[in-house]
């Protein structure tokens, strides 16, 4: 099971490479996501004792991420069809192949029980992903694709330097490869205390460039800006997701080595000066592509925050993983909508989105509100849970900047928000034919529908699931050997 | 020794790189370092494990044979020949290159090695080299010597890899050179895209988005 998640997407991508027809090409993408999902499903249907020597295998944290990652690329998948058809005269064959490839890379990465694998799974994500970002095929995306490739490759060489580092701290320790996670997080004790600091900041440092917390975020915007809303929403949810679980990996290492509180300061810290650079740059913004990488900087930082904070805030921040990923797939592929509507991102081009899209313009709204903790949407539920557990931990002055800063961003946001879907659209501005049809705002709906219920009601499995991934990712070795199969 | 002297001739290149204007002797000499770090192994007296001699037959084979290749290939497309007005100079290049390594000596020495390791150059040659891919990432315009400093960049960790290269799985050395290689292909394609649309690869040229 472990392998074809990770097989058939890579097939699938090889198939997509192949097939000749654009439209039939466009279809590959939902029937193999609707076939991820499906796997995926069934192999976390019962609990099971993996091997302590497994080099794969999906745990309650891995599976967790992997499951974010499967329904984010459904939704995108289901999208991309209809978008494809509007845009007949660029051709996908790269973009399919790359999107599909990225799905098996994701998979290989969440089942990595080994720190080396899951850098060579994240490096390779870069480098799949980097296409997309070219998708228009001009000189904005071409500078954004460059910055993207030499910015992550930087970082996530940073982070293989960082693992080099904790591999030496066992070694230092006596103990031997292969260091699987399980090995590290047994016999942390002996880890060498000086190189495992040193192994977290750079794997901090390497995986946050590739998260895009502040100030390591700077090829953000541009990716986010220059790409389709399918590809923003796909690197906003999903390739944030991977890096922040190879993150957590490692974090997981640190804190079972009792240095935990040294971890959590700087991922605190981290945390708050991403939400806080966000905010500045989300005032006045212009381009509504643009404000929603800011709003990505943001949530990423608000996930290390909640790590940070630990307890109750860290296992909020896991579930933010799910409601970032789910209203920011709403955000991106709305704002593609009416960027295609409108042919453009830029205020003061883009207003009264109500009236020309409404469909889109209404998704928009309320992805705005949900993305910035209006109940009872799956946001509101973790950004104020992270905040009670800041509260409840004696965590008084980060918890109450924390709010401060979510209510600053919430003004900056709407700010631009308001303008783009109230008002009346601009007369001079030329109208395109793009009309919301079903097919381009139902993934969208149903994103958002799913997004309203997590914020109401949580299933059993998943709570359980929830639960244990979070003990995993704050390196309790009790929860080391609960594997799923 | 020979490693010691592999280690020096490492750091001597880490100042050539910096001083050099051509475009391709700092090709040259990224790939020589590649070359000497991916012999460094056997060197080491480690040519009795068959699996380590497999992977400096690779290491040597990418950075030696296909990168250089990949490079040839990119500077025939992009036609340029030196590096002009870098952002930061050479001769101040070469000063930070040397307070780097200071540095990068000073660091290692607060970072314990394991009791009898043989090679205590190792961590300060590889942060040196870190140090030194970086400093060519940030201060030329070219987009293809950017490429050279993430190659150094590379050759650092590598060097630092080394201290574990007795017990570090196959399977790991082999992803992270599989990487290396698909990355620097791709940064190829790019430059060879940016070279189309701009008539350039000067990433000045790269300064259309901003906030």
């Amino acid at each position: 099971m472990a392998w074809l998640l990770i097989l058939v997407p890579l097939l699938a991508a090889a198939l997509a490479f192949a097939v000749s027809s654009p439209t039939l090409r466009a279809w590959i993408l939902p029937a193999v996501g609707v076939l991820h999902l499906g796997l995926l499903l069934a192999a976390l249907g019962g609990w099971r004792t993996l091997p302590i020597n497994a080099w794969f295998g999906l745990d309650a944290l891995g599976g967790w991420v992997l499951l974010v990652i499967s329904v984010l690329f459904c939704i995108c998948a289901f999208y991309a069809p209809a978008y494809l058809a509007l845009r007949p005269e660029r051709d996908h064959r790269v973009l399919s192949t790359c999107l599909l490839g990225f799905l098996g890379l994701a998979s290989l990465l969440a089942q990595a029980r080994h720190p080396g694998i899951a850098w060579v799974a994240m490096e390779t994500t870069t480098l799949v992903t980097a296409p997309l970002i070219y998708f228009n095929h001009n000189r904005r995306s071409l500078e954004a694709t460059w910055k993207y490739l030499v910015i992550g490759s930087v970082g996530i060489a940073l982070a293989l330097l960082g693992t080099l580092f904790i591999a030496y701290a066992a070694h230092m320790g006596g103990l031997e490869e292969p260091l699987r996670y399980t090995r590290l997080m047994e016999n942390a004790s002996l880890l060498s205390r000086p190189w495992l600091r040193a192994g977290f900041v750079l794997t901090l440092v390497g995986y946050g460039t590739k998260m895009g917390l502040a100030p390591l975020h700077t090829w953000k915007p541009d990716a986010y800006g220059e790409t389709p809303g399918l590809v923003g929403a796909l690197l906003a949810g999903g390739v944030t997701s991977c890096a922040f679980l190879a993150l957590l990996r490692i974090y997981g290492v640190v804190a079972a080595a009792g240095e935990g509180a040294f971890a959590r300061e700087l991922l605190v810290a981290f945390g708050m000066l991403s939400m806080a650079w966000a905010l500045v740059f989300m005032i006045r913004q212009t381009d509504i592509k643009r404000l929603l990488a800011y709003s990505s900087v943001e949530h990423m930082g608000i996930l290390v925050f909640g790590i940070g904070i630990g307890g109750l805030a860290a296992k909020f921040a896991l579930f933010h993983l799910a409601a970032n990923a789910l209203v920011k797939s709403v955000l991106f592929l709305s704002a593609g909508n009416i960027h295609r509507s409108y042919a453009s991102k830029q205020l003061p081009f883009v207003t009264g989105a109500l009236r020309r899209t409404p469909v889109s313009g209404w998704l928009f709204l309320l992805g705005f509100l949900a993305i910035t903790g209006m109940p009872p949407f799956a946001p509101f539920l973790s950004e104020f849970s992270i905040a009670s557990g800041a509260l409840g931990t004696g965590h008084l002055a980060s918890g109450a900047a924390f709010l401060v800063l979510l209510g600053g961003i919430f003004l900056a946001m709407s700010e631009t928000v308001v303008k783009v879907v109230f008002g009346t659209p601009s007369a001079q501005r030329v109208r395109t034919p793009y009309k919301d049809a079903p097919a381009t705002t139902a993934p969208l709906i149903a994103a958002l529908a799913l997004a309203l219920v997590l914020g109401i009601w949580m299933p059993r499995p998943l709570q359980a699931m929830l639960d244990q991934a979070s003990t995993t990712a704050e390196g309790a070795l009790s929860a080391r050997l609960e594997v799923r199969p | 020794m020979l490693p010691d002297l592999l280690i020096a001739l490492t750091m001597l290149s880490n100042f050539s790189l910096v001083a050099t204007s051509r475009v391709s002797k700092a090709i040259q000499f990224a790939v020589l370092q590649g070359v000497l770090l991916g012999l460094m192994p056997l060197a080491m007296g480690l040519g009795r494990h068959f699996h380590i001699v497999l992977l400096a037959v690779a290491a040597v084979t990418v950075k030696g044979w296909l990168i250089p290749f990949l490079f040839r290939r990119a500077l025939k497309q992009v036609h340029i020949q030196r590096e002009v007005d870098p952002y930061i100079g050479y001769t101040v290049s070469l000063m930070l290159c040397a307070l780097g390594t200071g540095l990068s000596l000073l660091l290692a020495h607060n970072l314990p090695l394991k009791p009898g390791t043989e090679y205590v150059l190792m961590v300060p040659a590889s942060l040196a080299t870190l140090f030194t891919g970086f400093l060519l990432l940030v201060s030329r315009r070219k987009a293809l010597t950017q490429v050279v400093g993430y190659l150094v960049l590379e050759n650092g960790i590598y060097l630092f890899g080394l201290l574990l290269v007795e017990d570090m799985p196959a399977l790991v050395e082999a992803g992270i050179l599989l990487d290396l290689f698909v990355g620097i292909f791709v940064m190829g394609i790019v430059i060879n895209h940016i070279r189309v649309a701009f008539d350039s690869t000067d990433t000045r040229h790269l300064a259309e988005l901003k906030d």
